[in-house]
């Protein structure tokens, strides 16, 4: 099994659809090389605008580029790019530009840089704007459908990557569809649902908890969320546990209560991720287990409660 | 306009108009029939507060008729309170939260450039406004992309909601400052349609940078009572202030 960080499957996505559509643009703020910009940057030098270190006049610049009809991707550390907030809010989101928000570097898996370059909180941010669509992918290939979907799709997305690598588990870009998740296992009352860089872990949690039979779900697109599988599992499940690497204020432990909620869901929600504390600086593993959502961690919590 | 919606900024409004004027009737193409046409010059309110100026010169370009003037600020009217591309695409940029139009203009510039389009654009702020720090990314970032395709115009009229500008965050010196940033300046008086027109042809000269045309206005220009009171810019005029408004106004112009 291969693994690939989703900035560099996003690099080459970005690249091989420049070449077949010339209305692509892509905008960095100094961050190229991490964000993986750079690879679209080396093939089209022409279609590549290096902003400087000045995220909002960045937003600003691809909204405008939007109106004329091209395709923008603006790139960024997740944090540094949803925390010009103000900006995405008025000439992007209420706007209803073309523009494709690239935030890297999502959540505690950035590891040693430490809370500032953490983006943490970027989905509760772009989730409560009207019309934006916010896609947190898991591995290479539905990263790369998700770049494929933005190109095609006439309106906002915010597009959640990780600096870490994360090991393949789907099969072919065709398994993504945009506002459906994904079911790598099919289970019985218990069910782990996942979202970006947590995914893997869910997966791989859910064979230390094989007894219980557990449901593994990749919510790739955190906004619009899949209510119709959510449905299906409030019918079916007993316990629901959503795994995130981000705060479990607004992301998919909120998405995922809210239409748990709508629904009549009878059994118990468990939401892992940041506990609304501020992350820190340590090798990626070493978080993820310390802020309790690592394999170990999420079988053992999963254990202690059901 | 603005006494019947009871709401609103004339102060703003009527520094701006003349700006706004000589470009939609000397300077910019356009067609009032199609606001998607892709050769049309744009303009961008970057100081959206301001739209009233905007909605009535675009009345009388033919753009909307008169009698829909009445309908600003109300509910279910396109003219909304602040600009709306979505709802009325004439106005080409949503704003009203200051500091974020010339980043947009930047964009549409660099835009028609890419596409090989010899359409300009033009993006008038507000001198409160660019106490915002994006404007200053844009004021570093248009330069670096030789934007000769791009006219901002600054709507100098000293009064921002909690005072005159110089002394809530002084800007001066407003003209060494983008000089310094690289663009070509020209200081005018805002209310003189030769020295705005002049302006405006100087920059078409310009080869490989943008230009900012410094406009000296005044706040509520044309109405004695409202001429540089700081009160005038978010407060709209009774109906006896309005008819003397309009008394002065008129006797000016005739």
């Amino acid at each position: 099994m291969g693994a690939k960080a989703t900035r560099d499957s996003f690099g080459e996505a970005v690249r091989d659809l420049g070449k077949e559509n010339p209305a692509i643009v892509v905008l960095d703020a100094d961050l190229s090389v991490s964000t993986k910009s750079v690879t679209f940057a080396k093939s089209f030098p022409d279609r590549f605008f290096q902003m400087g270190i000045a995220e909002a006049n960045m937003i600003g610049t691809a909204a405008g580029m939007a109106f004329s009809g091209l395709i923008p991707f603006c790139c960024s550390f997740g944090c540094f790019l949803t925390g010009k907030y103000e900006t995405i809010r008025v000439s992007v989101g209420y706007s209803k530009a073309n523009v494709k928000l690239v935030g890297t570097h999502a959540g505690l898996g950035i590891g040693e840089d430490g809370y500032t370059q953490m983006g943490l909180e970027d989905m509760n941010l772009m989730r409560g704007l009207p019309g934006m669509t916010v896609i947190n992918p898991s591995d290479d290939k539905t990263t790369r459908a998700a770049v494929r979907f933005a190109v095609e799709h006439q309106g906002p997305v915010y597009l959640r990557l990780t600096r870490q690598k994360l090991p393949d588990l789907h099969a072919s870009e065709s398994v993504f569809k945009v506002g459906k998740g994904i079911v790598l296992k099919k289970g019985a009352k218990l069910a782990l649902i996942g979202t970006g860089g947590t995914v893997a872990e869910a997966l791989q949690a859910s064979e230390n908890l094989a007894d219980r039979n557990p449901w593994v779900i990749d919510i790739h697109t955190v906004k619009p969320i899949d209510k119709d599988l959510l449905k299906t599992l409030a019918h079916e499940c007993t316990h629901i546990v959503t795994v995130e690497d981000h705060n479990i204020i607004g992301g998919l432990g909120s998405a995922v209560a809210e239409v748990l909620s709508e629904t009549g869901f009878q059994g118990k929600l468990l939401r892992l991720g940041v506990q609304d504390t501020y992350g820190e600086s340590g090798l990626p593993d070493e978080l993820f287990e310390k802020y309790g959502f690592s394999a170990h961690q999420i079988a053992q919590k999963v254990n202690d409660w059901c | 306009m603005l006494e019947k919606a009871q709401s609103g900024h004339p102060g703003g409004s009527l520094s701006a108009i003349d700006l706004i004027t000589a470009l939609f009737f000397h300077e910019m193409q356009m067609d009032p029939t199609d606001a998607a046409w892709e050769d049309r010059d744009r303009f961008v309110l970057s100081k959206g507060h301001g739209v009233p100026a905007l909605y009535t010169v675009l009345s009388q370009r033919g753009v909307l008729p008169e009698s829909e003037l009445s309908t600003l600020r109300r509910i279910n009217s396109r003219l909304q309170g602040h600009p709306d591309r979505v709802l009325f695409p004439f106005v080409e940029a949503s704003t009203g939260s200051l500091g974020q139009g010339l980043s947009i203009a930047q964009g549409i510039a660099l835009a028609l450039k890419l596409q090989k389009k010899t359409a300009r654009v033009f993006c008038l702020m507000g001198d409160g406004e660019t106490q915002e720090g994006q404007i200053w990314e844009t004021a570093m970032s248009a330069p670096k992309y030789k934007l000769n395709n791009l006219v901002a115009l600054l709507d100098n009229n000293n009064g921002q909601i909690d005072g005159h500008v110089t002394e809530v965050m002084d800007l001066e010196p407003i003209a060494e400052k983008w000089r310094a940033f690289n663009w070509a300046v020209h200081k005018i008086n805002g209310h003189s349609f030769s020295e705005i027109i002049s302006a405006l042809e100087k920059a078409r000269t310009e080869k490989d940078r943008p230009t900012l045309i410094l406009a000296k206005t005044v706040k509520g220009k044309g109405v004695s009572f409202m001429e540089d009171k700081i009160g005038w810019h978010g407060v709209a005029p009774t109906a006896e202030e309005l008819k003397k408004a309009l008394e002065e106004l008129k006797g000016e112009k005739s």
